[in-house]
């Protein structure tokens, strides 16, 4: 994708696919690329139960929990939370082999459709690597058709028990 | 005076059959005092026992769900207060071992054990019933109740070391003490073990794993 292309992606495609993947449970925590797009019409969303957290890393053990009782949900983030959250992320998703689904926006991205591994900003730059290194399955969500396989790919993360982290890169859109 | 596997013991008295959630010299306390597969073990992380157990609830809104807690934990994940206190599980009993030091890191003392009051931070975080004990009798005459009350509740246990218990640090990392306690809360929610267990291909990254 080359600068000024950049596709848009909506809210409401994120939304019909965590329907279709019966994510019944949102945890988060507001992040600016996520919150009008996704976070205040999921918290309209009468099929869904919202969960606002204070941390992120609480947010990675309300998943766990929810997962024992075959629950299905994802916490919703910022990048920032993600690295807060790391050792959480360790130990619980990766380490314990929890089906962890994160989505986490890229606060601060660049809107001109470059990899993350290319931004200006250390903080976006060392997220793949991170993942990478701690052997997370990682997706970015640039177009509304890479918002599309979230529910197959959340299908998966439980029907093999394993943490996913979808990488949000731009503002999503209300609608 | 209210030592820790005194207090545990009567709470176990009481709760014979449901899911805890706990941590560190608890959880050690609390596996030979009441060993149960209902006993979950792997919170992975420092602070994070109350947040495993609200997901619990809310997964399992009809089975108790307590959570022993540590100071030092608790104080490392405040905010789950607040969460827990919106969320607002009926089911979920939190009590905090209020021992005043990081016991199994050395016996050094948390910050503010003179001044800390978690029963009036969860009661304005919205619990519905808190309480705090520093005496067995008084203790052994409110746990009925306390269990029997619609929750979130909050209970501050204000301790002394009991006895010496064993630290299982392997139980409480170890895919085995997972596996038991998911076929045993599947059994008890659906009459049938689980589906989905994680995967058998995959690295186990979780053997003798001590990192908080």
């Amino acid at each position: 994708m080359t600068a000024n292309t950049l596709a848009t992606v909506k809210g409401s495609s994120i939304i019909s696919a965590l329907n279709h993947a019966s994510v019944q449970t949102v945890v988060a925590l507001p992040d600016i690329v996520t919150c009008a797009g996704l976070l205040w019409p999921l918290s309209k969303d009468p099929n869904i139960r919202l969960i606002p957290v204070c941390k992120e890393d609480e947010g990675i053990s309300i998943c766990a929990g929810l997962s024992y009782c075959n629950q299905r949900s994802v916490l919703l983030i910022q990048h920032t939370g993600f690295l807060d959250s790391l050792n959480a992320i360790r130990a619980i998703a990766v380490e314990y082999q929890l089906p962890i689904v994160m989505l986490v926006g890229l606060q601060g991205m660049e809107p001109d459709g470059r990899d993350p591994s290319e931004s200006d900003h250390l903080g976006i730059r060392i997220i793949q690597p991170i993942c990478e290194a701690m052997r997370l399955t990682t997706y970015l969500i640039i177009n509304d058709a890479s918002a599309q396989m979230l529910s197959s790919e959340i299908e998966k993360a439980y029907e093999f028990s394993q943490p996913v982290v979808f990488l949000i890169t731009q503002h999503l859109s209300a609608d | 005076m209210l030592a820790r596997d005194e207090a545990l013991k009567v709470l176990a008295a009481h709760y014979t059959d449901g899911i805890t959630v706990g941590v560190y010299q608890s959880i050690f306390d609390w596996m030979q005092i009441r060993p149960h597969p209902l006993n979950y073990l792997c919170t992975g992380a420092m602070g994070q026992a109350a947040s495993h157990g609200l997901g619990i609830a809310i997964g399992a809104p009809n089975e108790k769900v307590v959570v022993l807690d540590g100071d030092g934990s608790l104080l490392m994940n405040l905010g789950c207060l607040f969460t827990i206190g919106h969320a607002a599980p009926e089911n979920l009993v939190h009590f905090v071992i209020h021992n005043r030091t990081y016991e199994v890191n050395g016996d050094f003392p948390i910050l503010g054990s003179k001044v800390l009051l978690f029963e009036e931070i969860a009661r304005i975080a919205g619990y519905r019933h808190t309480f705090v004990f520093s005496e067995i009798v008084e203790f052994k005459l409110m746990i009925k109740h306390i269990l029997e009350l619609a929750g979130p509740v909050f209970v501050n246990l204000h301790v002394e070391p009991g006895e010496s218990y064993r630290q299982d640090y392997v139980a409480i990392h170890s895919s085995e003490s997972r596996a038991i306690f998911r076929s045993a809360l599947h059994a008890r929610l659906f009459g049938h073990q689980p589906e989905n267990e994680p995967s058998k291909t995959s690295p186990d990254y979780s053997a003798n794993e001590f990192h908080q």
